[in-house]
Formats: C-alpha cells, sequence, structure tokens
C-alpha cells in the first residue's frame, strides 16, 4: 500500500511531462533544422558587409599583401607536396585500369582534364582550408575573446574591414593560383610514375594531354578556386569573428570552420560544375 | 582672447576652465535599459558624466557596471534609453555616424586587450597610423613622449606577451590617451595589480585629467583607489544606479546597499 500513494500523485503530471518532452524535442529539431539557412544567413550577411566595407577608404595595401603571402607563399610546400602524391596515385590508378582495355595512352589526357577541372581546385582549397583557414579562425576567435577586436571597434577602426576585407581578398586571389599550382606538380608527379615507373611513352602520356585539355577545362578550374577561396576564408572568418566562450569556444570554432568549409567545397564544386556545364542543379 | 582647444581627430572646443563653467555635464545617460534574453541587466541607467572630471561607476560583480560601458561606447546597442555626447544621442547613432564619432572616446579595457601580433611601439602608434597624416618621424616623436611618460620607453620593441600585466596596462592606457580623445574609458583598471602598480594606474588616471582635461569614466570595485582618485562616484545596483555625489556623500549615504557596500569595503575618508 506504501507504493501506491507516489504513483497515484505522480499520474496527473504525465501528460504535461511528455508535452514537455515533446516540446524540447520539436524545439531541438527545428534548430537542427534551421541551422544550415542560419549559418548561410550569417555568412550571406558577412559577405555583404566585406564588399561594402572593401570598396570604401582606406586601402590597407599591406594587410593585403600578408593576407596573400599568408594564404598563398604559405600554402605552396603543402599544396606542392600534396598534388605530387595525387598526381602520382591517380597514375597509378589510370595506367593500371586502362591497360586492361588497351587505353593507357589515354592516362595522360584523363589525369590532365581531372586536375584541370576537379581535383587541383577541390584538393588546393581544402589545403587552404587545413592551413590558412584553420589558423585565420584561430586568430581572429583570439582575438574576439581576448577583446581585441572591439579594441579596433572603440578605436574606430571597422573590424570588418581591417581583418576580413584582406583575408576574403587574399583567398579569392591565391585560390586560383594555388590551382594552377597543384595541377603543374600533380601532372609532374603523374607523368614521373606513368613515364618512369610504369614505362608509359613520354610523348603519348603529352600528346594526349595537350589533344584534350584546352584553355576551357583550365578556366573551369579556376572559377570553382575562386568561388571556393572566397567561401573557405569567409567560413574561417565568420567562425573566429563571432567566437565566444574563450579557449575551448576558439577551439570550437576552428573544429566547426574546418568542417563546414570541406562540405561546403564539395557542394559548391557540384553546384558550379552544373552551372559551367549548363546541365541544372538536379 | 580665447585659445581654443583642438584635438588630433580635428574636434575643437573651448577652453576647458570655461566648457566646465557653461556646460559642465558631458555626457547624460537616461533610462538606459539592456537585457540578454531572460536576464534584464540594466533597467532604466541614469547618470550624469561630468566634463574633465574623474568620474567612477562602483557595485558589487554582476551588476552591470561593464555592460552600462559597452552601452556607453556603443560596442553594444542599448534596448531602449538615450546616451547624449556633445549633443547628439549615441543611443540612435548607426553605421558610418557612429563609427565617425566613436573617436570621442578611449578605452581601455580590463584584460588591456593589446594586439598581441604588434609590438608595444606599434600598439601605440596605431590609433595615429590610421586616423592622422602624420609623418613617421612625427608618430615616433609622440609615441615614444607618451611611453617614457608612462616609464616603459624601455619595453617599445617589445611584444604584448613578454610584458607583465602592470606593463600591459599602461601600453593600454598609452594607446588611449595617445589621439587625445574628450572621454576616456577605464573597465576596471586597477583589478589583479599590486599595490605600488594601482597607485601608478591611478596617478596616470588623475594625471590624464589635469593635463588633457580629459573626461573620466572608471568602472571599478577597488574602493581604494576609488577614493584616491573618485571626483564623482555612482552606485549601480541591481541594473540601477542607486546613489550618486561625490566620495564624501556617498561614504555618508543611508542607502542601505551603498552603505552596505562602502561598510563591507572598509574604507574612510581621511
Amino acid at each position: 500500500m506504501s507504493g501506491a500513494a507516489p504513483t497515484a500523485s505522480s499520474a496527473p503530471e504525465e501528460p504535461g511531462k511528455v508535452r514537455s518532452v515533446a516540446r524540447d524535442v520539436g524545439q531541438w529539431l527545428a534548430k537542427l533544422l534551421l541551422a544550415p539557412f542560419v549559418e548561410i544567413g550569417a555568412l550571406s550577411r558577412l559577405l555583404a558587409e566585406s564588399i561594402f566595407w572593401g570598396i570604401r577608404p582606406p586601402y590597407r595595401v599591406r594587410l593585403f599583401v600578408e593576407a596573400m603571402e599568408f594564404v598563398g607563399i604559405g600554402s605552396v610546400f603543402l599544396v606542392s607536396l600534396t598534388a605530387l602524391f595525387v598526381g602520382a596515385v591517380l597514375a597509378l590508378q589510370l595506367v593500371d585500369g586502362f591497360r586492361d582495355f588497351g587505353a593507357e595512352n589515354q592516362t595522360g589526357a584523363v589525369i590532365g582534364l581531372a586536375l584541370a577541372r576537379e581535383v587541383g581546385p577541390v584538393f588546393a582549397a581544402l589545403m587552404v582550408t587545413s592551413r590558412a583557414g584553420s589558423a585565420m579562425t584561430t586568430e581572429l576567435g583570439s582575438m574576439r575573446v581576448t577583446n581585441q577586436i572591439d579594441a579596433l571597434v572603440t578605436m574606430a577602426v571597422n573590424p570588418v574591414q581591417y581583418l576580413v576585407v584582406p583575408r576574403l581578398v587574399a583567398g579569392f586571389v591565391m585560390v586560383p593560383v594555388l590551382t594552377m599550382l597543384f595541377s603543374v606538380v600533380g601532372v609532374f608527379g603523374a607523368f614521373s610514375v606513368a613515364v618512369f615507373l610504369l614505362g608509359l611513352d613520354p610523348g603519348v602520356f603529352m600528346d594526349r594531354l595537350q589533344w584534350l585539355v584546352d584553355w576551357d577545362d583550365v578556366s573551369q578550374g579556376l572559377i570553382k578556386a575562386m568561388v571556393f577561396g572566397v567561401a573557405v576564408t569567409l567560413i574561417a572568418c565568420r567562425q573566429g569573428f563571432f567566437a565566444k566562450g574563450g579557449a575551448a569556444g576558439v577551439g570550437r570554432a576552428t573544429n566547426r570552420a574546418v568542417v563546414h568549409s570541406a562540405i561546403a567545397i564539395l557542394m559548391l564544386d557540384y553546384l558550379v560544375t552544373s552551372m559551367v556545364l549548363g546541365e541544372g542543379f538536379f | 582672447m580665447k585659445v581654443f582647444r583642438r584635438n588630433l581627430i580635428g574636434v575643437t572646443h573651448p577652453p576647458l576652465a570655461e566648457e566646465i563653467k557653461t556646460n559642465p555635464i558631458h555626457v547624460q545617460i537616461r533610462d538606459v535599459h539592456k537585457s540578454y534574453g531572460d536576464h534584464h541587466v540594466l533597467r532604466g541607467v541614469s547618470l550624469d558624466i561630468y566634463r574633465g572630471k574623474t568620474n567612477l561607476v562602483i557595485g558589487p560583480s554582476g551588476s552591470g557596471k561593464s555592460v552600462l560601458m559597452r552601452q556607453l561606447i556603443r560596442l553594444e546597442k542599448p534596448d531602449s534609453g538615450e546616451i547624449w555626447v556633445n549633443g547628439v544621442d549615441f543611443a540612435r547613432l548607426e553605421g558610418l555616424d557612429l563609427a565617425a564619432r566613436r573617436r570621442t572616446f578611449g578605452m581601455v579595457f580590463q584584460m588591456s586587450a593589446l594586439f598581441d601580433s604588434m609590438t608595444v611601439f606599434d600598439n601605440v602608434a596605431f590609433p595615429l597610423r590610421e586616423h592622422t597624416n602624420f609623418p613617421r618621424k612625427e608618430i615616433r616623436t609622440r609615441v615614444m613622449e607618451r611611453l617614457q611618460g608612462l616609464g616603459i620607453a624601455e619595453a617599445s620593441h617589445k611584444m604584448p606577451a613578454e610584458l607583465s600585466g602592470g606593463m600591459q596596462k599602461r601600453v593600454a592606457v598609452a594607446r588611449a590617451m595617445i589621439l587625445e580623445s574628450e572621454i576616456l574609458i577605464y573597465d576596471e583598471p586597477t583589478t589583479g595589480l599590486d599595490p605600488i602598480t594601482t597607485e601608478m594606474v591611478d596617478d596616470l588616471i588623475t594625471e590624464a585629467e589635469d593635463m588633457f582635461g580629459v573626461t573620466s569614466v572608471v568602472i571599478s570595485h577597488d574602493m581604494a583607489s576609488v577614493v584616491r582618485i573618485a571626483d564623482y562616484l555612482n552606485f549601480l545596483h541591481d541594473g540601477q544606479i542607486a546613489a550618486s555625489g561625490t566620495p564624501q556623500q556617498l561614504l555618508q549615504t543611508d542607502h542601505p546597499a551603498t552603505a552596505e557596500f562602502i561598510r563591507a569595503s572598509r574604507i574612510t575618508l581621511e
């Protein structure tokens, strides 16, 4: 009998509890579904602000040069190294695969096309994200949590103009340059493996490459690289610029910046490819 | 003949003594409210900041002192209320108007907020490079003069991370003062400092007032400093100004929360 009383007294609360849990789950789901749109809204607003402040004086040339040096020159080694191995492994796979039906002479053409249109811009952007993007988020995040961005505001210096615009311009200019570098070094890596290791004729490799790859393919890759360059620097800056919660918050922001950038690169790759090829989005 | 004062950002004022007499209130804050979600921090703050004087805002931790300063310098927009500075309502300013008028203020942050990618010299030179057309030599002269005045000239080439907390605070004061702004805001300037450095920072604040006619607004709960430097005191309690006046007036107040705060700090006027 002693256990009956609590059961009886708690019974009327059950519907209220269920409603409360259902409301919490509903709110959580709504938040989850709306999160991408909220993020896209925040990014669009930061981009619009950057354009507004980017065309206004003063133009701090030194900051632009520093940002380009950091994003571009600083990524040359990483991009070259990854390009060398990506080209090499593509050659290994394609020569082996094409030999099954006697088409190994097309290796140079296919690798050149893949590097110029897809692999070059995507990998260059991913490398910039992992090296420069994460560093940007950490730097801006640290500035935010230690009031350095507030200090800029109190000194009547617009922080978007001072901190974000040079980084966006650096991404827009330097990711295409790194993409071209990636393609050139990638072709070199593929050529080395295909010719010196797998015995492909060097003349055939280069002839097929020049025959299939033209300026349209290169420009398609460069357009993608410009879009990726703006996207990854915008995401990195947005995460750092609005970081909160001390050192742990900066760590979380950096993590989000890398994940969001990688997803954005692959999604934008599909969208830009569809637009350039005129195939429609779905 | 009147000698008009013109600061580095081109704002011209009548002589300070005359302006203090004719227009003694520099900033009028009226019924300012600020909430974060359900948390109503400022609940109708009203206070006057006196020209050329050291005005302190004191109060227990969490009473909204730093939030009030963030509204005053418009790092955040108040939910409602007015902040009148030189005949302009700062609470309503937006965009480029706000950016231009922000130079009225200089601010020393609680944790100094020095740019950690720049040397001490570059930190102090930063506002001059951004807002004046001075040649490099002129900037060097002005920055070194200010650093010498604060006893940190020998650290000019160092990075902020290499400095002690007290030295960082002095660099932050030098940076805030270099543009000769009309109003300097100090957010807990002596928190975490040893007694000697605390006294040095207190002296800096009063020197800025005496030498440059600066209006100082200091947030603090260091009551020893408060009594040493304050011309006017404002006690912030539960998001409202509970008591205002000179230090003598506040030490004799019968407002319960203010009297309790002062009693707990064991401060007397000597």
